[in-house]
C-alpha cells in the first residue's frame, strides 16, 4: 500500500504536467498510466500550439499554458521542438473575415494580440496560398511542437523530482471513504491518496462515473496525414474558419495536415484513419496550399480523443467528492492547454483554488440527459459569445484543507 | 456475386489465380507491376529482346511457365496492373490505379504481397552506387542495365549468388562475391541442403560458375565500409576476411542484401495477428498451416507470409486458393490441400537449412552498428540516437523508439531500417529480439502521391 498526497490517473500531458507541478510544490505524487505516458491523444495529436480561435473562455488557461511553453526547455530539459512560427487562421469568405475581425478585438481583452490581414496583403505575405483565401488572422505567439516528445518529457522531469510514475499499471477502480481515496491497481496493489486527479482523457468520464458524476463524453479520432519532405516554405501553422482543415510544415520538410475523423473504439483502445477521409483531407489541403500537390503521403494516423458536447473540457473540482479534481474531455484542442492545466491542477490540489478562471469547465454544467445546462451546444470559436469569466461561481469553494 | 481478390501477381498470386479460375471463380488480381511475374520472374518491357535463358538462367522455364499461365488467364480474371493497395479497412481495399483511386470490397482475400531485401546498414551504405540485391536484379531484368561496370556483391543468402551469377552471365565484370556466412556453416547445413535437390544443385552451379570465371568468392567476411571516390560515388569496399584481416576491393557499385523480409503491411492493416518467427527473425502474420489467417476470409501465400522461395510460393499460392475453395464448400480441395502440404513440408527442411544453417542472418553486425552510423536514412537517425532513446528516454519497444527518434517514420516506414533497428534495440536492452515488438502497420503501405486524390483522378 502506497500513501501519497495526490494520485493522478492518466499519463497524458495533463497528468504528467500535474505530477511535475505537484512535485515542485512538494506534494508526494503517484501517477498511474495504463500503457505508456503520452501514448494516446497527447502523443499522437496534430501538434498545434495554438491560442487563437479558441473559445474565449479558454483563453486565460491558454495564456497561462503559453507561458509554460516558452520555458519548456528550462522546465523539462527539452524544447520538444516547440517553435513559435505563428498561426494563421484563414477566411474564405467576407463573413468569415468579419468573424476573424470580431474575434481579434475580443481576444485583445485577454492579452492575445492578433493581426488581421486583408485580401490585398494576404497573398503578398503568403504567396503560396490558394485562390479561395480572402484574408486571415495571424497570431505570432502560436506555433507547433512535436507531440510525441512532450508528455514523456514532463513525465521524466516529474520522476527526476521524485514523482512515482507507474506505467503499464491500470487503475481498476477508485473510491473515497470520506477521508482518503483508495485506488485498486491491476498489479494487485493499492494506493491511498488525499487528493485524486482524474486526467484520464477519453476515459475520464469512466472515472468521473465512479464518483457519481457521469458526463456525456464522446470520442473522436482526428484523421491526420504526413507527407514526405518537400522544401521548407510553409512557416506558420495554418487553420481555417470553421476548423475544417489544418496544415503545418516542420523544418525537416514534412507537411502534417488533417481534416475529418477516422474511427475510434474507446473500449478496445484502437483508432484508425479512414481512406476516404484521407482523400478528402488531401483535397482540402491542396485547395488551401496548391503547392502541396507535389508531395506524397507517407503515413496516416489518428488517436482517441474525448469530446464534450459543448466542445469545452472538464476542468475543476468534483461536485460530489471533496479532493477529487477532474481534467479531461479536451475535445480535440488539449495539446496547447496541457502544460497549463497541469499547473492549475497542482494549485487546485494544494491550494484548493486557482487564479485562472476555470468555472466554464466545471463538471456540473451537464444535466443528466447530456445537454449543457448553461450553454447551448458548441460555442467554440463563436466570436459573438460573451466570455464566461463573469458567470457562475468561483472555483475553490469547497471545505477542503490544503495539502501540506 | 461475392468478390474474391488476390493482391500480388508473383509466383504465389499467379498460382492462386489459376486455381480459383479452374474452380470457376473470377478473381480480381491487383498488382503493383505493369505485368505479372513478381520480383523473381519480373518481365522486361515488351520492346526488350534479351533471351529469357540469359535473363533468368535456370529459372527461364519456370518464368516462362508463370508468364504464360497468367497470360492465358487474362480473360478469366479482372486484372488491375499498375495498381497499389495503399490501405485496408474492414473488408475494403483502397487502391491507387492508373485511372484514379478506387475502393474495392472483398469477401475473400488472398494476400500474396511478396518480400523485399533485408538491409543491414554498414559504413557508406547510403552512398550513390549502393543497391540492394533485389534492386540490382530489377535494374538488370527490367531496365536492362547494370548497377555498375565493376560491381561487388555483398551480404548473405541464396540471392547473393544468383544475382552475382546473373550479372556475370550478362557480361558484367563482377569483382567479388562476399558472404558474411561462414563456409563451415554451409558444410554443417549440407545434409539439409541436399534435401533441396534440384534447387540446391542450381545454387551449387552458380557458385561454381562464378568461381570458374575467376571471380573472388569469400565467406565468413564482415563488411567494414564502402569508400566514396572523388565524385562521391562508390570507389571500393573495405571488408574483413574470415580471419579478421582487412581487405580492400575496388568497385564502382555495390549490391548488398542479407536475406529477405516479408512484406506484411496489408495483413497488418487487415487486422491479422502476428507471431514471431525465430528463423526469419521477423514477426509474421499468423496462419493455420493452410494459409488461413485469423481474420475470416483472409488467406496468406508466398514470401509475404513467410520467406520460403519462389517454388514454395507457387505451392502456397495454390494452397491458399484451395483453402478458400474448401471454405466455400468445395470438398475436393481437401485432397489438394493434403498433397500441397506434403510438398511444402518437403521443401521446409531445405528452407530451414538455407535460412538458419547456410546463410544465417548476421544479427551481430546489425546490432553492433557504430554509434555514428545512420540506420534510418529517411529521417537520418543514427544507431547512437536509437541507443540514446533506450538509455535516456526509456524506449523499451520499437514503436516507442520510433516516436522519440523518428526512426521508421520516413518514406520507407521502417521497411528498410526496421530489421536492423530491432536488432540494435534488443541488444541495447539485453532482451530477445521478439521482446522489442514490431513497428505498427499504418496506411499507406507505400507512399501515395497527393495528386492521386485530386480532380482529374477518376473514381
Amino acid at each position: 500500500m502506497t500513501k501519497v498526497d495526490v494520485a493522478v490517473i492518466g499519463g497524458g500531458l495533463v497528468g504528467c504536467s500535474a505530477a511535475l507541478h505537484l512535485r515542485r510544490r512538494g506534494a508526494s505524487v503517484v501517477l498511474l498510466e495504463r500503457r505508456r505516458c503520452g501514448g494516446q491523444a497527447s502523443g499522437v495529436n496534430y501538434g498545434g500550439v495554438r491560442q487563437q480561435g479558441r473559445d474565449l473562455v479558454e483563453l486565460p488557461l491558454a495564456r497561462r499554458s503559453r507561458r509554460i511553453w516558452a520555458e519548456l526547455d528550462a522546465l523539462v530539459g527539452t524544447d520538444c521542438e516547440f517553435e513559435a512560427t505563428g498561426h494563421l487562421k484563414l477566411a474564405r469568405s467576407e463573413s468569415e473575415m468579419a468573424e476573424l475581425e470580431i474575434y481579434a478585438s475580443r481576444a485583445r481583452e485577454f492579452g492575445l494580440q492578433l493581426e488581421t490581414i486583408g485580401p490585398e496583403r494576404i497573398r503578398t505575405r503568403f504567396p503560396w496560398l490558394g485562390d479561395g483565401v480572402v484574408g486571415g488572422s495571424f497570431c505570432a505567439e502560436d506555433g507547433h511542437a512535436n507531440p510525441r516528445l512532450v508528455a514523456p518529457a514532463f513525465a521524466r522531469a516529474a520522476v527526476a523530482t521524485g514523482a512515482d510514475i507507474r506505467e503499464e499499471i491500470e487503475v481498476l477502480h477508485a473510491c473515497h471513504d470520506g477521508e482518503v481515496f483508495e485506488l485498486c491497481l491491476s498489479d494487485g496493489t493499492s494506493v491511498r491518496a488525499g487528493r485524486l486527479i482524474n486526467a484520464a482523457g477519453a476515459w475520464g468520464s469512466t472515472v468521473s462515473a465512479w464518483f457519481g458524476e457521469p458526463v456525456p463524453e464522446e470520442v473522436m479520432a482526428p484523421n491526420m496525414c504526413v507527407t514526405g519532405p518537400i522544401p521548407y516554405f510553409l512557416v506558420p501553422n495554418l487553420g481555417v474558419c470553421g476548423g475544417g482543415v489544418y496544415v503545418r510544415q516542420i523544418r525537416r520538410g514534412n507537411v502534417i495536415f488533417g481534416a475529418g475523423v477516422g474511427v475510434a473504439d474507446r473500449d478496445e483502445i484502437v483508432a484508425r484513419p479512414l481512406a476516404d477521409v484521407t482523400a478528402g483531407a488531401v483535397r482540402l489541403a491542396v485547395d488551401l496550399v496548391p503547392k502541396l500537390a507535389s508531395a506524397q503521403i507517407i503515413r496516416t494516423w489518428t488517436g482517441i480523443e474525448g469530446v464534450m458536447p459543448d466542445g469545452l473540457p472538464v476542468v475543476g473540482l468534483s461536485e460530489t467528492t471533496p479532493g477529487l479534481i477532474h481534467a479531461f474531455g479536451f475535445s480535440g484542442h488539449g495539446f496547447q492547454l496541457g502544460p497549463g492545466v497541469g499547473a492549475v491542477l497542482s494549485e487546485l490540489a494544494i491550494d484548493v483554488a486557482t487564479t485562472v478562471p476555470i468555472d466554464p469547465f466545471r463538471i456540473g454544467r451537464f444535466s443528466n440527459d447530456g445537454t449543457s445546462r448553461h450553454r447551448a451546444g458548441s460555442a467554440a470559436s463563436s466570436p459573438g459569445r460573451q466570455s464566461g469569466m463573469q458567470s457562475g461561481r468561483q472555483s475553490g469553494t469547497t471545505r477542503l484543507s490544503p495539502v501540506t | 456475386m461475392p468478390s474474391t481478390v488476390i493482391v500480388g501477381a508473383g509466383p504465389a498470386g499467379v498460382r492462386a489465380a489459376e486455381t480459383l479460375v479452374q474452380a470457376g471463380i473470377r478473381p480480381t488480381v491487383i498488382d503493383e507491376a505493369s505485368i505479372s511475374g513478381g520480383q523473381i520472374y519480373r518481365r522486361p518491357p515488351s520492346v526488350f529482346r534479351r533471351d529469357p535463358n540469359a535473363l533468368y538462367g535456370f529459372e527461364a522455364k519456370r518464368a516462362g511457365d508463370q508468364h504464360r499461365t497468367f497470360d492465358n488467364l487474362r480473360d478469366q480474371v479482372d486484372y488491375w496492373p499498375n495498381a497499389a493497395v495503399w490501405s485496408a479497412q474492414g473488408r475494403t481495399l483502397s487502391v491507387v490505379t492508373e485511372t484514379g483511386p478506387k475502393e474495392l470490397r472483398w469477401d475473400r482475400l488472398i494476400l500474396a504481397t511478396g518480400a523485399m531485401d533485408r538491409v543491414v546498414p554498414f559504413a557508406g551504405w547510403t552512398l550513390p552506387g549502393v543497391y540492394t540485391l533485389g534492386g540490382a536484379q530489377v535494374a538488370l531484368k527490367y531496365q536492362a542495365c547494370a548497377i555498375g561496370e565493376h560491381p561487388v556483391f555483398i551480404g548473405t543468402g541464396p540471392l547473393l549468388y544468383l544475382a552475382a551469377y546473373q550479372y556475370a552471365a550478362a557480361g558484367v565484370d563482377v569483382r567479388a562475391v562476399l558472404d558474411t556466412a561462414p563456409f563451415a556453416a554451409k558444410c554443417r547445413a549440407l545434409p539439409g541442403l541436399m534435401s533441396g535437390g534440384r534447387t540446391f544443385l542450381k545454387g551449387l552451379y552458380y557458385v561454381l560458375r562464378l568461381r570458374a570465371r575467376g571471380i573472388q568468392l569469400a565467406a565468413g567476411i564482415r563488411p567494414v565500409a564502402v569508400n566514396p571516390g572523388p565524385d562521391g560515388t562508390v570507389s571500393g569496399v573495405v571488408w574483413h576476411d574470415r580471419r579478421g584481416r582487412e581487405k580492400r576491393t575496388a568497385c564502382d557499385a555495390l549490391a548488398a542484401g542479407f536475406g529477405l523480409r516479408s512484406e506484411t503491411q496489408l495483413a497488418d492493416l487487415c487486422g491479422v495477428s502476428f507471431v514471431f518467427d525465430p528463423v526469419q527473425r521477423q514477426w509474421l502474420p499468423s496462419q493455420d498451416g493452410e494459409g488461413r489467417a485469423d481474420i475470416e476470409g483472409v488467406y496468406l501465400a508466398g514470401d509475404g507470409a513467410a520467406v520460403k522461395g519462389a517454388d514454395a510460393a507457387e505451392l502456397s499460392g495454390a494452397r491458399a486458393a484451395h483453402a478458400l475453395l474448401y471454405d466455400l464448400g468445395r470438398a475436393e480441395s481437401a485432397r489438394e490441400l493434403k498433397a500441397l502440404n506434403r510438398r511444402l513440408a518437403r521443401s521446409e527442411r531445405f528452407r530451414r537449412s538455407l535460412e538458419a544453417g547456410a546463410f544465417p542472418f548476421p544479427a551481430d553486425l546489425a546490432a553492433g552498428a557504430a554509434d555514428d552510423l545512420m540506420i534510418c536514412r529517411c529521417e537520418a537517425v543514427t544507431a547512437g540516437e536509437l541507443r540514446k532513446s533506450v538509455c535516456e528516454l526509456k524506449a523499451t519497444e520499437l514503436n516507442r523508439a520510433k516516436a522519440f527518434t523518428r526512426l521508421g517514420m520516413g518514406r520507407c516506414q521502417g521497411r528498410v531500417c526496421g530489421p536492423a533497428a530491432a536488432e540494435i534495440l534488443a541488444e541495447s536492452l539485453g532482451v530477445p529480439l521478439e521482446a522489442v515488438g514490431r513497428l505498427r502497420g499504418q496506411a499507406p503501405v507505400k507512399p501515395v502521391p497527393m495528386t492521386a486524390f485530386l480532380d482529374g483522378a477518376v473514381s
